[in-house]
Formats: C-alpha cells, sequence, structure tokens
C-alpha cells in the first residue's frame, strides 16, 4: 500500500523520530494521519501499519479498539462529532445530540445513504467552556443550539461550509 | 553474585538476591501473595491487583508482582488493610463475573473461586445488571465466554511470548474491553491450548472438554505424549475408562506446562472407532475376528515351522513402543528366531552421531539444556513446527537469558523473528554456516539442533565445523516419533545391538534393513510393529506371511495374514527416551478392550513358541535393561519411577556399523500431522491450520534468500 508523497514523507519521518526498537510508537500517528488520507481505517491501513512498525496487525486492532477517534468503517465527508460529557450536558448537549438524530436522521455512528455527513455522540473534547460543542471533521463549533447547527448540516449540503465564517 | 537484601516480611527478617519480586520472596518463606495477573516467566503485567501489599514508609499499597524487595524494606502482606482492598478487588472483579460455577468448567479448579472463597467478597453492593456477551467459539478448540473473563492478560502473553504466535489480544476498554483473535472472529494459531490452560477462570474453554465433566470426577495420569519426540509430560484426565483431557497443570516433566495442539488435544486417535479390538486372521481373502489364543498360535506355528527350516524372516519395529518393548522385540528376533533381520523407520542418523561424538562426555544436549545454553544453532528443521518443545525452550531461553538463536533453513522459520535467520537451499548448509563461523565462535557455548537432511558424512563434517568454532558445542540430532531414540537405542537395527554394540558380539551377522526386507522376493515371514511401510511401498515378497501389530488397519495391516490389535501409549507403562535422551516413563491410563501391548504379544508369542525371552514384566525388562544396554545402566531409577526425566549417557566408544543415510527417511510431520496417529485425529483433522506447512510463517519478516543473490541475514531483535 502506498500513500500520498507527502504522506510517505511523513512516515519516513515518524519511523525516524523514535528511539531504536521503538518503531511500534509510531502505530497511532500513522493511523491517525492514514485515516485521514484513506478515509478510513482499512483492513489494508492496518496491515500496512503494522507492517511498517514490525508489529502483528492484532496489535494494531488492539490500539484501534482502544481509541475511540479511529474508525474502521468509512466517515461521511462531514463526521459531525457531538459532546455529551458533562458541560456540555449541562448546556443541553443531550438535547443537541438528540435533535441531531432526529433531524439527520442518523444513530450513533451511522452515516448519511449519500456519505456525506457522519453523526456521533463524543466524550469531552475540552471546549468546555463554550459547550454544548460539537466538532466538524476537525474544526469547533462552539454555543451550538438546535438553530446553529441546522444552519451548519444546511451549508454541509449546500457546499457552502467552510466558505464563510458559520 | 551482588549482596543479597535485606528486608522484613510479616514480621520475619528474610534476605533475596537484588531484583527479586516481592511476590517471589515472600513465595520462597511460604508467605502466599494471591495474584492472577503475575505468571513465573512471563512479562510482568499489575493488572490484576490481587497482590497489593503494605510497604512501610509508602504511602499507598504496592503490587507485590512488580515492586522488587529493597533493603530495610518492611512488608505487610495480611494487614487489614491490605485484606480490605483484596477483598475490594475481588468485589470489582465479581461485578460482571457471572455466578455460573455449577455449569462452568473450570469450577472446582477456578483461581477466582479460590480468592473468593479465601478472601472474599460473597455479597456484592453493586445491583446494576450484569453486561452479556454472548460466548464465541474461534475454533474447534478455543471458546470464550467474555462476561467470565477478568483481563489478567495471561492467555496474552503465553501465545505472544511463549508461542512466539501472538495471536490473541485485547479489544475495545473499559467495561467493553475483552480478548480477541487474530482474525477478527476466529483463531489462526498453534491452536496449542495454551490460553486455555493458563486462563484463571472459565473464560477460555477447549471444545473438547467442555461441559464433559467436572474435574474432581476424573483420574488425573501423568503419561508421556505419544505424537512426536520430544516427549513432554501430559497428564491425561481420565473418567471410566476414557481421556476426557490432556494439560499439564502440575508442570512436571521436561516440559514444565508447555504442551502444543497434539499433546494436548489429539489423544482423541484412542477411542476412535476404527480402534482394532480383536485380532484378525486372514481366511479367505477375508480378515476374521479371532480369538488372541488362535492368532497366536497360528502365528506361533508359522514361526516355529520357519524358524526349523531357516527360512528368511524380518522385523519391522515401531518408533512408538516402549524401550521395553522394543528391547523385548529384539530379543525375540535375535534370540528366538535367531536373525538380526530387524529395523524401524529411521527418521535421522543418529548412530553416526554417536560415532563421530565416540569418546566425548557431555557432547548430547539434554531439553534441559536448550533452556540454558548460551547460544543455540538450529539447521535444517521448522522447529516450533517439528519439535514445539525445543523451540518452546529456546524462545523462553532468549526472553529469560537473552540466548542467542541462529536459524539455518530452507525457508522462513519462527526463530527468524527473535535471532539470526539464514536460508539456505539443501546441501548448501555449509556453506551459509562458513559465513556465520565469525558470529558463532564468539559465542561461549553452543547447541546445534540438526534435522535429517543432516546425515551420514555432513554429521562428521558439522561436528569437524563444531570442533573447528573453539568453543564447548553440544548436539541433538532431530527424530520424529516418540520413541524413535529408543528405537535405536534398544538395537531396532540390523547391524547394532541395544546400547550399539555390534551384532557380532552375540555370534550374529548383520540383518536385512528395512528397505532390503521389504524388497526381497524370498523373504518368508515379516512381522510389522506398529509401522506402516506399505504405505509407500509394496512388498517384494508377494507370498510372505505378515504378521501387523497395530491400533488401526493401516495400509500394512490391510496386506496382513494376521493382526493383533495393539494398545496405544497411553494405554500401557514402560518408559519412552525422547530425542535429547531423556527417559520418562508412562503409566496406563484408558483401556480399550481387547488389545494388549506390545510387550505382552512378544511375551506371548515366545511362550506359544516355547522360548525362554526372559523377564515378562515391564519393571522386570526395564531392570534388565538398566543392566545390560549402555547409556542405560546409570539411569536414577527413583527419579524416572516418580515421574521425572533422566538422561542416557550413550556416548562411549565407536559404534560399529554401517552407516545408510538413504534410509533416513524425514516424516515431515508439522504440528497438525503425527503419522498414522494423526490420520486418527479426528481433531487434528478438523483444524482449518490442520496439516500445517513447514518453513511458513505468516508474521515472519522477509529475508533474501541465499543462493538467490546476494547473502542478508536478519539481525538479532
Amino acid at each position: 500500500m502506498t500513500f500520498s508523497p507527502e504522506l510517505e514523507a511523513r512516515f519516513a519521518k515518524m519511523l525516524q523520530s523514535y528511539p531504536p526498537g521503538r518503531t511500534r510508537s509510531a502505530v497511532v500517528p500513522m493511523l491517525l494521519y492514514g485515516q485521514d488520507e484513506v478515509g478510513y481505517v482499512s483492513q489494508e491501513l492496518v496491515e500496512e501499519v503494522a507492517r511498517r512498525c514490525g508489529v502483528t496487525p492484532l496489535q494494531v486492532d488492539e490500539v484501534i479498539g482502544y481509541y475511540s477517534m479511529l474508525h474502521r468503517a468509512r466517515l461521511g465527508k462531514y463526521h459531525v462529532q457531538v459532546c455529551t460529557n458533562i458541560a456540555c450536558q449541562a448546556l443541553g448537549g443531550e438535547q443537541l445530540y438528540e435533535h441531531a438524530s432526529r433531524t439527520l436522521g442518523l444513530g450513533n455512528k451511522d452515516v448519511s445513504p449519500d456519505g456525506l455527513i457522519s453523526l456521533e455522540e463524543v466524550e469531552c473534547m475540552g471546549a468546555c467552556s463554550w459547550a454544548p460543542a460539537i466538532q466538524i471533521n476537525y474544526d469547533f463549533h462552539h454555543l451550538v443550539t438546535p438553530e446553529r447547527f441546522d444552519r451548519l448540516m444546511e451549508s454541509l449540503r449546500d457546499g457552502s461550509y467552510g466558505r464563510k465564517a458559520s | 553474585m551482588a549482596d543479597p537484601v535485606k528486608f522484613t516480611i510479616d514480621g520475619r527478617p528474610m534476605q533475596a538476591a537484588p531484583g527479586t519480586l516481592l511476590i517471589n520472596a515472600a513465595k520462597e518463606a511460604g508467605i502466599a501473595i494471591p495474584s492472577f495477573c503475575y505468571y513465573d516467566g512471563l512479562a510482568l503485567q499489575a493488572a490484576c491487583r490481587m497482590c497489593l501489599v503494605e510497604v512501610e514508609k509508602t504511602p499507598k499499597l504496592q503490587v507485590a508482582c512488580t515492586t522488587p524487595v529493597a533493603e530495610g524494606m518492611v512488608v505487610q502482606t495480611d494487614s487489614p488493610q491490605v485484606r480490605q482492598a483484596r477483598k475490594g478487588m475481588l468485589e470489582f472483579l465479581l461485578t460482571n463475573h457471572p455466578l455460573d460455577c455449577p455449569v462452568c468448567d473450570k469450577g472446582g479448579e477456578c483461581e477466582l473461586q479460590d480468592m473468593v472463597f479465601r478472601y472474599g467478597a460473597g455479597e456484592s453492593r453493586y445491583v446494576e445488571s450484569k453486561l452479556h456477551v454472548d460466548e464465541k467459539q474461534w475454533s474447534p478448540i478455543v471458546f470464550y465466554d467474555a462476561p467470565r473473563c477478568i483481563l489478567c492478560y495471561r492467555c496474552v502473553r503465553i501465545c505472544g511470548e511463549g508461542l512466539g504466535v501472538g495471536a490473541l489480544g485485547i479489544g475495545n476498554r473499559g467495561a467493553a474491553a475483552e480478548i480477541v483473535p487474530n482474525r477478527g472472529d476466529h483463531l489462526e494459531c498453534d491452536e496449542c491450548g495454551a490460553c486455555i490452560d493458563i486462563c484463571p477462570v472459565g473464560a477460555l474453554t477447549s471444545g473438547t472438554y467442555r461441559y464433559k465433566t467436572r474435574p474432581w470426577e476424573m483420574e488425573h495420569i501423568g503419561t508421556i505424549c505419544t505424537h512426536c519426540s520430544n516427549g513432554c509430560k501430559t497428564t491425561l484426565g481420565v473418567r471410566n475408562g476414557n481421556i476426557i483431557r490432556a494439560n499439564n497443570r502440575d508442570r512436571s516433566g521436561v516440559n514444565g506446562e508447555f504442551l502444543c495442539v497434539k499433546g494436548r488435544y489429539a489423544f482423541d486417535f484412542n477411542e476412535n472407532p476404527e480402534r482394532l479390538t480383536a485380532p484378525l486372521l486372514r481366511a479367505g481373502g477375508e480378515f476374521k475376528p479371532v480369538s488372541w489364543a488362535i492368532a497366536l498360535a497360528t502365528v506361533a506355528k508359522k514361526l516355529s515351522e520357519l524358524k526349523a527350516r531357516h527360512g528368511k524372516f524380518g522385523v519391522i519395529g515401531s518408533n512408538r513402543t516402549t524401550n521395553e518393548e522394543n528391547y523385548q522385540l529384539q530379543k525375540f528376533a535375535r534370540l528366538v528366531m535367531g536373525t538380526s533381520n530387524i529395523d524401524h523407520h529411521r527418521t535421522g542418523d543418529f548412530a553416526t552421531l554417536l560415532d563421530t561424538l565416540s569418546g566425548r562426555a557431555n557432547a548430547l544436549a539434554t531439553t534441559a539444556d536448550v533452556y540454558t545454553t548460551k547460544a543455540a544453532l538450529v539447521i535444517h528443521s521448522d522447529l516450533a513446527q517439528e519439535h514445539p518443545l525445543l523451540a518452546f525452550q529456546l524462545r523462553a531461553n532468549s526472553r529469560h537469558h537473552k540466548a542467542h538463536v541462529y536459524a539455518v533453513t530452507p525457508g522462513p522459520v519462527r526463530e527468524d523473528n527473535y535471532g539470526t535467520g539464514v536460508r539456505a537451499d539443501p546441501g548448501r548448509e555449509f556453506e551459509v554456516l562458513a559465513t556465520l563461523r565469525e558470529k558463532l565462535a564468539a559465542e561461549t557455548e553452543l547447541i546445534f539442533l540438526f534435522g535429517a537432511a543432516i546425515k551420514g558424512a555432513a554429521i562428521r563434517q558439522l561436528v569437524e565445523f563444531g570442533d573447528s568454532l573453539g568453543i564447548p558445542v553440544k548436539y541433538i540430532c532431530l527424530l520424529d516419533y516418540s520413541n524413535s531414540r529408543g528405537a535405536s537405542d534398544m538395537g531396532l537395527l540390523p547391524d547394532l545391538l541395544p546400547g550399539y554394540r555390534h551384532v557380532s558380539e552375540i555370534g550374529l551377522d548383520p540383518g536385512m534393513d528395512c528397505d532390503q526386507m521389504l524388497s526381497d522376493p524370498n523373504l518368508e515371514a515379516l512381522w510389522v510393529v506398529g509401522s506402516n511401510p506399505l504405505a509407500r511401498q509394496s512388498l517384494g515378497a508377494t507370498n510372505a506371511f505378515l504378521v501387523v501389530s497395530d491400533l488401526f488397519l493401516t495400509e500394512t495391516a490391510r496386506r496382513a495374514d494376521v493382526v493383533f490389535p495393539a494398545m496405544s501409549a497411553y494405554e500401557k507403562n514402560g518408559t519412552v527416551t525422547n530425542v535429547c535422551g531423556d527417559v520418562q516413563k508412562l503409566s496406563r491410563g484408558p483401556k480399550t478392550m481387547g488389545t494388549k501391548s506390545d510387550l505382552d504379544i512378544v511375551a506371548l508369542l515366545a511362550r506359544e513358541m516355547r522360548a525362554d525371552l526372559g523377564p515378562t514384566k515391564v519393571d522386570d525388562v526395564f531392570q534388565e535393561i538398566r543392566r545390560t544396554v549402555r547409556g542405560y545402566e546409570n539411569l536414577p531409577f527413583g527419579v524416572i519411577e516418580t515421574g521425572g526425566a533422566a538422561a542416557t549417557a550413550p556416548v562411549h566408544g565407536p559404534v560399529r556399523f554401517e552407516s545408510r543415510p538413504e534410509l533416513i527417511r524425514p516424516t515431515a510431520n508439522g504440528l497438525f500431522t503425527s503419522g498414522t496417529l494423526g490420520r486418527f485425529s479426528g481433531m487434528l483433522n478438523g483444524l482449518i491450520e490442520s496439516p500445517g506447512a513447514l518453513y511458513r510463517d505468516p508474521h515472519v519478516r522477509p529475508v533474501i534468500e541465499f543462493g538467490s543473490g546476494q547473502l542478508e541475514m536478519v539481525q538479532d531483535k
């Protein structure tokens, strides 16, 4: 399996950044960057990371099972993560998640049929001061009300997301 | 050695070597600190928190399994605080552990059950409903019940470290964490079952044993596995004359608790419905079951008549029968029939090695040596497949003592993963050895383990190479089958008597070897004991009277005139000698109606022919062996009698014999095949890994082939 030249360069550098015999330390970052490029952690990616880090595919799977931000199934183009942990919960995070689930017609970790949006209920993202918070791919959105949420989803659908401040 | 460290446990002043773990120091003094995850010989885990102890001047309780003793340390292992902690840990473990002990296979020998009984926590403060996960089957052998699992990681470690397979891991986390197999929903591994036996609870159970019995209903009989030549001790759980399971949880014998799939599960051949249970006599082209009296009388009459007119008679012995049986069988051929036409399927050229090493002491390595040697070289054997115990010993040695392991093999082997692997096409081993010379000579000692490809002159060349290194070298000539070494030691060879003395010493000429007997058109009678030579060639003497003793109607038995139903090794007493020359005792477990041991068959036949074969009882024959067979004379009877292993010392003087390397036929039995017995083991044949392939390992790192370009070695990790 080969990656883009940029990622290959990144991986090459990464494998050099740990002390000798500790290449398995690169498993987590390789999976994260690999996931971004492939779209999800495919079996092929697992085997490739295992081979490059000198571990068994099972050992890579153990890591994936442990970290919730590594996904074995393909996600939507926009992965919408709604926090329902304590601070967000106190400020309506749960209602926001329910609203999201109802309006999008998606359950936890479901992907919309067009592959555009996937929804996930997540634990604390460290944005408690601006609760309730959601994250779309790597971008935070703070103080999200159901109305604001709907506008955000609309911008995902009409392609305007990211082109103007939300 | 560094000065011992002084410390106090439960008010008792003690000392131990620096670095000793608290849990072991306490154990030495007879103080048991409970633990689940700590396991002797495996990496430290500190996962279960059962071994918490109070260490003075340390604010929190410490885990005894990873804390080394320190000077002046004052430890309490049974203070109220410690007791409360243990009770608390057990309460945590039981929050999701089902209370299904009455139907759990582990009930009665469960470590969690024992701990709760001792320290527990009979009542729980948890009222939440338990998280149920359905039981999973990962292979015909391995079943996993996640709710019972206490996540001690023992199975993960024994599989990864002990077996070098790494087929088990931990998936998910927190309350959802569970053991996962390497192929998603199933296992692809050695199927050795070590994970099942090492499991302290009933989370991992075996397909052969589950729901069949309670542990206390079985009789536990320690005997020696009848499959490969490594001679592992296996404890048979026998109930009502049937073997229900095999394991070695008392860790006795040369193998400790190691067993491969054959030792642990391939006992089912013993109860195969195709087992012969009555003598068969050919009458009008058909087999007819007859009584033992008729079968013995028929054979005795035929052989007596043959003997009277000096007709050509031969014996092909077995690689699985006991030393006593082999010894008496060759006596029958030589003393009763007056011929040295006796041989066995030779799976390695041990006699040549013995001759080459003549006059040296300590030149043959024992099973224990493989675990303690500083370095070892495997030549032309896929050790993990063909000699699983020796491979296990080497891996443990590398892990515990940092032994250097080299492997010179035609294909990738598991030893490559932790040692230096070099590829060598058959016949080019010595070219590769020459390139390793410098590294090998830098070792302080070595054991050479060589497969059947090294035979005849190559053995002499190998010993020469060993001598040229200038360091002490010991040798192991790798053989297959449980008593190949015993067959050779006991004189199942046409020119050698027991103890490798030449047949001329008793006034006989060297007899015919296996191939000669099978092809000689003038052979009049042949007795084949526990061997199946007609599977690969037909009998030259088409009219020869053929007598076969075996467990099953093999290709050879089908051609027989009389077939004696023989007992398996699990059904008899006696001794066997493993590939390293360790002599161990078989103990009778189950019994199959109608069968007899080969010792009894030989004795009865001799009596029927009015010949005197001397002792008839196993113990008496063994005493005669100890009196008369070189190498066996000083065997400590007590050690063997109590289930231990004692090494023979057969290296004396030159061995006079005709080297016949072409008779050496490697069996290529791997982990999932075992000659005739393997064919009749439904368990072995039912595994997806079966029959397995030599020199293949999916996890092995790529190595550049020798002979196909540049030579490159996989370096020590």
